[in-house]
């Protein structure tokens, strides 16, 4: 049996409002396995990025994580301190943040920036370092990687700055990537370029987490899939089975939405209304205000991850259990 | 199932559309100038007390004739430097005038000098500050240069100097440091307007074709009330430390009115003898200045954009 | 073809960039937008995409060049003078939350272009249209005197949609208008602004760095690198048979949504654009382009047909 590199079980994150909680994650439960990656999908807001937050325990107050497990190869995340989270940031988990701008340090350059988490995480001879960092650098595809290591982040196009930062996060060989919206801020010749990248970066023993409210990307990169709405997941599946047979009322809204754009139909397929304020989630399913076929039970009670295929599960009283 | 209309009643039952992000970290919840306030106080007691101290002299200032029964003119020789008693709370003068009524009138012209020229120079500077933002160019240079010229020249220096020009009273203390303040309200306003100018809604604005002086009314100086309130509080205590120091030096507000600075001159001489005249003025003069700061500075960390903590 | 309604020759904008050293965010561009079309214009982020459209509208003035409104000349004239085309040429913004006062309604919001050129007589007929035209665009009315922060992203836009039609114009510029939204808003948003050219048959000239929301909503595109226009044509020609490499790259590089294409075929551009600070001589192309030669070095490659579109290339359709 594969094993996996992220678990994540029942994870509820709160934050405290004028309007009493909302909670952006809510009962998540996800797998990371070994050599896969695997991607969340969702629009703004619906926590997709606060789930890879609380992986990195980057929660911040006056948010926290109230309930649910999050395991790395096994090992209880939420049991670790803060100073052995430090720890393991970095060397066995690391991010890869969506504005390649704001994650480096400007007065710093590149090459140093690199080095440091080397130096911080392993025992490599201060002789050897600026070699690895060059090494690694030429390893994520920075032409002229000697003279890029002396430059400053300003100095670097957008291009090369997420290059940089994506050494950064696999310098230490770790064994968890989480990607947050790694090209969004990027052109699209240079998304093509990272995107290529990043394809390569998963091995047989370390997992690959990418969230992006992009289906282009998701559906280039991932094997697995977790689509998200108003903080749950509302279905999971493989990547070809998601695309090819979307369940989920939201799934198909928004599959529908980005093909009727790429048919160039006449009028374009959209979701109506608006995604619900998480103080004012309906105690049922989220998204049965927008959804056509919601009925009084919808918005009563909350459906559970039905399976309907093998390895497809969808959050909707609509949908019959696979075998029924 | 009326399938069509239900689902149409329902898209119309999404509570408040708020924007999603801001759901997620609510700090960042747009908020009310009253919720602000009621941040405020929850989180900063000592502005909510320097607020309750500034209401107390208000109050003070205005019932002065019914909280006293003396006159604050009244001469009492026999009584001259008596120390503090039951009847005389803080003692008399050397003119045997109960200092407690000198103190609450002299509130009514400290208060006075603070608010009325900080007003003044909040008016004259936000005006001058936001067309010098706005217009740019000459204009800009101009008003910006006047101001510089005005901060370059020690304040109290300007004042005494305009003071003497112009002779003592009331409103010669007002008009001098009305001038003596403008020039830094002018500066904060400006940077905000420049700041204001390269939003997308003035450009929006411009766009539409709205006028110059109609952008500059509705669009720059609604989003300036904030750092102008903040302003009028922190040049309330430096005015009314500017008349203090005017009206010791003589210079300011002309006996037999009363002023605290104008009270701590007449103490001086008396002040091993009977050293409550000088030390309750300035006491008075103390604790109102840091009550005004306090509450500017708790206002400020509530309203001024650039210091939200997020 | 429909009749020209707004036409820039030769524009050209440089932006100081320190230590003495110049910008060039457009250089030397023509372009005409035709009444009642949609112009999509595409590029990748400081391109100068956003300069261009504000330069049409003289929201920005030009360093050099030449613009026409309904054949009349409309650069090099006073503010003043320029004041009636105003009402013509409206634009509507990226970002759905700095564009709106967050100090106003949304009756003051949509009121203010009505006021500021005195359309209804009295506040009540004002209030009036302003209803109107909240109910044009999808936003009930109800909401009259609710502040923007009390809207999602998606219907801020309809507002700052409203302020611009509110004046009948005859072309809106479209800067990046959903490219802030999250897909599903963002197809509402493209679909209200199809349906409001159908029925007041206004132009709009559509910036955006997404090919496929240009794909959906433009007549004719130009696609522009480095302030300068590589290709324009029509829609179709322009995505079914791109003569200019950079076009064809541009295309290519759009990830598609179906993992059943995502194998990595086609050849992806190299590097990233140059500094439009230094620009390279020649062809600004020529740095990133697999194809380049002495030609593409020295000399710049002027506007001229090429199969069913135009491109400014030395070998169009090469491959």
């Amino acid at each position: 049996m594969e094993h996996n590199i992220l678990e994540i079980d029942h994870l509820h994150v709160v934050f405290p409002s004028s309007k009493g909680e909302t909670s952006p994650v809510n009962d998540v439960s996800l797998r990371v396995p070994a050599g896969k990656t695997v991607g969340i999908v969702g629009e703004s807001g619906c926590g997709k990025s606060m789930t890879a937050r609380a992986v990195m325990g980057l929660i911040h107050a006056p948010g926290r994580i109230t309930e649910g497990e999050i395991r790395l190869c096994g090992r209880d995340l939420r049991k670790l301190s803060e100073k052995e989270y430090c720890s393991l940031r970095g060397s066995e988990v690391s991010m890869i943040f969506q504005e390649p701008m704001t994650s480096l340090n400007p007065v710093m350059k590149a090459g140093h920036q690199v080095e440091e988490v080397l130096r911080l995480h392993t025992d490599i001879p201060e002789s050897e370092l600026k070699q690895r960092v060059i090494d690694i650098f030429r390893a994520v595809g920075i032409t002229e990687p000697e003279k890029r290591y002396n430059c400053y982040p300003h100095e670097l196009s957008g291009g090369l700055r997420q290059r940089v930062i994506i050494a950064m996060a696999m310098i230490c060989r770790p064994r968890l990537m989480i990607a947050d919206e790694p090209t969004t801020a990027l052109d699209v010749t240079v998304q093509a370029q990272i995107l290529r990248l990043m394809k390569d970066l998963v091995s047989d023993d370390t997992g690959l987490l990418v969230i992006s409210h992009d289906l282009g990307v998701i559906a280039k990169l991932c094997d697995y899939v977790y689509v998200m709405y108003a903080g749950r997941i509302v279905e999971e599946s493989d990547i070809f089975t998601l695309f090819d047979d979307p369940q989920h009322p939201y799934t198909k809204g928004l599959m529908d939405a980005v093909g009727s754009l790429r048919r160039d139909a006449e009028v374009l397929s959209t979701i109506p209304g608006v995604v619900p304020s998480l103080a004012h989630l309906p105690a049922g399913c989220s998204f049965c205000l927008r959804c056509e076929n919601g009925s009084d039970r919808c918005e009563k009670e909350l459906p559970g991850l039905i399976q309907t295929g093998p390895g497809h599960k969808v959050r909707c009283h609509l949908m019959k259990e696979a075998g029924q | 199932m009326f399938q069509g209309k239900h689902s149409d009643s329902r898209i119309q039952k999404i509570p408040d559309a708020e924007q999603d992000i801001r759901l997620l970290s609510q700090l960042g919840e747009e908020q009310t100038l009253g919720k602000k306030l009621g941040r405020m106080a929850k989180e900063n007691p000592l502005a909510v007390i320097s607020a309750a101290v500034i209401l107390v002299l208000i109050l003070g200032a205005v019932f002065a004739p019914v909280l006293t029964p003396y006159s604050y003119t009244g001469m009492d020789l026999r009584n001259r430097l008596a120390a503090p008693s039951a009847a005389h709370l803080f003692g008399t003068d050397e003119g045997g005038r109960d200092i407690l009524t000198r103190l609450l009138y002299g509130s009514r012209i400290s208060l006075l000098t603070g608010v009325v020229p900080a007003l003044l120079s909040l008016v004259l500077g936000t005006a001058l500050g936001i067309l010098s933002g706005f217009a740019g160019g000459k204009t800009d240079s101009l008003i910006m240069r006047l101001a510089d010229i005005m901060l370059a020249i020690p304040s109290m220096l300007l004042a005494m100097v305009i003071m003497y020009t112009l002779g003592g009273g009331l409103g010669n203390v007002f008009l001098t440091l009305t001038l003596v303040n403008w020039a830094g309200v002018a500066r904060i306003i400006r940077s905000e307007t420049l700041k204001l100018k390269n939003t997308e809604y003035v450009e929006a604005a411009r766009v539409i074709g709205v006028s110059k002086s109609r952008i500059m009314l509705r669009h720059i100086l609604p989003n300036c009330v904030p750092t102008m309130i903040v302003l009028f509080t922190l040049n309330i205590p430096s005015s009314i430390l500017t008349e203090s120091s005017l009206s010791f030096l003589g210079l300011g507000v002309q006996a037999p009115d009363a002023s605290w600075g104008l009270m701590i001159n007449a103490g001086r001489q008396y002040l091993y003898t009977a050293p409550w005249l000088c030390f309750v003025p300035g006491i008075a003069i103390m604790v109102t200045v840091l009550a005004f700061n306090f509450l500017g500075d708790g206002l400020r960390d509530v309203l001024d954009p650039h210091q939200n903590r997020e | 073809m429909n009749r020209l309604l707004l036409e820039g020759k030769n524009l050209s904008r440089d932006f100081p960039a320190g230590h003495g050293r110049k910008l060039h965010a457009v250089t030397d561009i023509s372009l005409r937008i035709y009444e009642g079309e949609t112009l999509g214009l595409v590029g990748e982020s400081g391109c100068g995409k956003s300069t261009l459209g504000r330069l049409l509208i003289r929201m920005l003035e030009p360093d050099s060049g030449k613009l026409y409104y309904r054949g009349n000349a409309v650069s090099g004239i006073s503010e003043k003078d320029f004041h009636p085309y105003r009402r013509d040429l409206q634009m509507i913004f990226q970002d759905p939350y700095a564009s709106l006062n967050p100090r106003m309604t949304v009756r003051d919001l949509i009121a203010e272009p009505l006021e500021a050129w005195h359309v209804c007589g009295s506040r009540e007929e004002t209030t009036k249209k302003v209803l109107r035209l909240m109910e044009a665009v999808g936003v009930p009315g109800e909401f009259l005197m609710r502040y923007p922060h009390q809207f999602s992203g998606g219907q801020r836009q309809r507002i700052g949609i409203a302020r611009a039609i509110a004046l009948d114009p005859a072309l809106i510029v479209c800067d990046e208008p959903v490219s802030a939204l999250d897909v599903s808003v963002q197809n509402q948003i493209l679909n209200l602004l199809n349906e409001l050219q159908k029925n007041r048959g206004m132009s709009y000239l559509f910036i955006s760095h997404d090919l496929s929301v240009v794909h959906h909503i433009a007549d004719r595109v130009a696609v522009m690198f480095l302030g300068k226009i590589m290709e324009t044509g029509y829609v179709k020609d322009i995505y079914e048979s791109p003569q200019h490499p950079y076009t064809r790259f541009l295309l290519n590089a759009v990830p598609v949504p179906d993992p059943h294409r995502r194998e990595d075929t086609v050849e992806l551009l190299k590097g990233e654009p140059p500094s439009p600070v230094d620009l390279p001589k020649g062809c600004v192309f020529h740095t990133r382009c697999p194809y380049a030669t002495e030609q593409c070095r020295n000399e710049v490659p002027a506007m001229r047909p090429a199969g069913r579109t135009e491109a400014a290339c030395h070998y169009p359709g090469v491959s």
